[in-house]
């Protein structure tokens, strides 16, 4: 088995005390980073590293971190994004609950590049066990003096602080996310400006997700020869890959990004329920499905871009040959529809549309024109809002169309013959 | 709920642990939704009182307070049942037979999501995914959560709430 590295202490019951987590290797990196690196060298080294952000959009988290200006004259703001709703994703809790030393000093090395010395931790409000072992981590991270004045002696200072979210999906966009930090409804704002010009307050801010922040007291530690020398070139580091759905071993597994889609499914996951496949969702259901005849994919950012699909947050979902395609497109447009944060008609309007025109082919009512409404819905709510739900939505049912449309036509043709 | 709860009252008891969140922030319309937190741990829901004392303590408008609150699903508007019910049925649950389980929950319970009992001991809603999709189907109650559901297995945890029930009253 490949070397665990976020997940190595998963499975000690007292990995989340201070102590535990000090034991093995813990805030070394983060002491090594103060006594070596001014902040503009740790931008550098993230940039070296390759870490691109593990959230959903995978961008180079040392690049985020450039664009934020030396010289705006206002305070500079952390956000850890910890909420964590993408359908069938689950690492960020799995982190916090069990491991969450590592998110937090992570925190506070990024923190300390961008010049920040406020730092928000958003976990989505029902993640109960995440909140208080988070805050536990952060009390004892000040008892120990890695937080509050004067880091370790570097002169150095950080407050961080929890911010609960309510049940809104959609705040685990950026700028919804900030929003709601700042008291209001979570709704996206249009970028740019971009939240490292113009985030929380109006100020300059930097929001990465749980395990990209996870990944980077190992960076410092281990150093950046060591983490680009795990997985492909263009998509070094570890990765967490959330399997759910119908196969045999669901679970959270750490790998390099250089493994296909058939092979985590067939060798982690341990095959389909009934034996085969159908398809599999890759990254959320945000990430439009690919179908068993595309399972040699590679599991990174660019292989999965160039079959018209997204690593997003590496949400596994597996689909074995029972699973109806109309069925769960139909789950996935109503989650959509519901979570729109009713902002832009495009999404607000053509995702309810797109929901009661798949609940009547689910339920053998089908228009024989149906499929090709919602190729217009898709298109209409495409490109067509502010912030990534809708085109996500559309993007995701837009696939099932075009790889299973034989579904659909049964199910519309089971109508015609019954009417 | 708030009867016997007013501006004042509500002020009495959430005004220092309001404040002190508030510092956490650089503006105070940031502890709004702290704030109705606060509140609704102390009184089970939120209404138009809670949020007028919030508006009063943190010096904004009223309407501030209300958007939030009905923004966000976790704030409770209406009062809940001792047991609330979070039912995911998201892809991951579905695919697991969730559709099935909840079916039979609402039958058992005779009420459809976003319900409460008359007896005012369970509510089911029904939630998007709660990041336990590994061992679904799974609901939450109160804060825990229930994984592997089957029929039976939800039948015998609704068995036991109410058998909790029992036992506490007598």
């Amino acid at each position: 088995m490949n070397e665990q590295v976020l997940l190595k202490n998963i499975h000690n019951p007292d990995a989340s005390d201070i102590a535990v987590y000090e034991k093995s290797g813990g805030y070394q990196g983060l002491q090594i980073m103060l006594d070596t690196c001014s902040p503009d060298e740790v931008i550098e080294k993230v940039k070296s590293s390759g870490l691109r952000g593990r959230g959903g959009a995978g961008f180079p988290t040392g690049m985020k971190w450039s664009f934020v200006p030396k010289d705006s004259g206002k305070p500079h703001y952390l956000c850890c994004n910890a909420d964590e709703g993408e359908p069938g994703t689950f690492k960020d809790r799995l982190l916090m609950e069990r491991d969450p030393h590592q998110m937090v000093e992570g925190m506070i090395i990024a923190a300390y590049a961008i010049n920040s010395n406020i730092a928000y931790v958003y976990i989505r409000g029902e993640y109960f066990l995440s909140i208080s072992k988070v805050e536990e981590a952060i009390a004892a991270a000040y008892n120990a003096g890695y937080l509050g004045k004067n880091i370790l002696g570097s002169g150095f200072s950080l407050d961080m602080y929890v911010h609960k979210g309510a049940g809104a999906y959609i705040c685990g966009e950026e700028t919804a996310l900030l929003e709601s930090i700042e008291g209001k409804r979570g709704q996206p704002k249009l970028k740019p400006p971009f939240p490292a010009v113009a985030g929380l307050y109006e100020c300059p801010t930097v929001v990465n997700n749980v395990e990209t922040f996870a990944c980077l007291p190992h960076i410092f530690r281990r150093g950046v020869d060591w983490f680009t020398s795990i997985g492909p070139a263009n998509a070094p580091g570890p990765k967490l890959y959330c399997l759910s759905g119908q196969l045999n071993k669901p679970g959270i597994y750490e790998l390099p990004m250089d493994i296909s889609l058939g092979d985590l499914l067939e060798n982690y996951g341990r095959g389909a329920r009934t034996g085969k496949f159908k398809a599999a969702i890759p990254g959320g259901v945000s990430a439009p499905m690919i179908p068993l005849s595309g399972f040699d994919v590679q599991m990174d950012f660019a292989s999965l871009t160039a079959v018209d699909s997204m690593l997003g947050s590496a949400g596994v979902i597996a689909l074995d040959e029972t699973a109806s395609i109309p069925s769960v497109a139909r789950r996935i447009t109503e989650f959509f529809s519901h979570e729109s944060c009713g902002k832009c008609a495009p999404c607000r309007e053509g995702l309810t549309w797109a929901a009661k025109i798949l609940n009547r082919v689910e339920a053998g009512e089908g228009a024989p024109d149906d499929t090709a409404q919602l190729e217009v819905i898709c298109g209409g709510v495409f490109g067509m809002t502010f912030c990534a739900l809708g085109d996500g939505a559309a993007w995701a049912l837009r696939a099932t169309l075009k790889h299973f449309p034989h579904e659909y036509d049964a199910l519309i043709k089971s109508r015609s013959i019954s009417v | 709920m708030t009867t016997d709860r007013n501006i004042a009252s509500i002020c009495a008891d959430l005004a220092d642990e309001v404040q002190k969140v508030a510092k956490r922030y650089p503006s105070k319309r940031s502890a709004i939704m702290p704030a109705l937190y606060l509140a609704q741990d102390k009184y089970g829901c939120v209404d138009e009182v809670v949020y007028q004392a919030i508006s009063e303590m943190l010096d904004v408008p009223e309407i501030w307070v209300f958007e939030v609150a009905s923004f966000y699903s976790m704030y409770n508007r209406k009062e809940l049942g001792k047991y609330h019910i979070q039912f995911c049925t998201n892809v991951s649950c579905m695919l697991l037979g969730a559709d099935d389980v909840l079916a039979d929950i609402q039958k058992r319970l005779g009420i459809e999501a976003g319900e409460t009992t008359n007896d005012r001991l369970f509510t089911l809603s029904h939630v998007e995914c709660i990041g336990a999709c590994d061992v679904a189907p799974v609901m939450i109650v109160n804060e825990k959560y229930y994984n592997n559901l089957t029929n039976e297995r939800a039948a015998e945890i609704l068995d036991q709430l109410e058998k909790d029930f029992m036992e506490a009253a007598e």
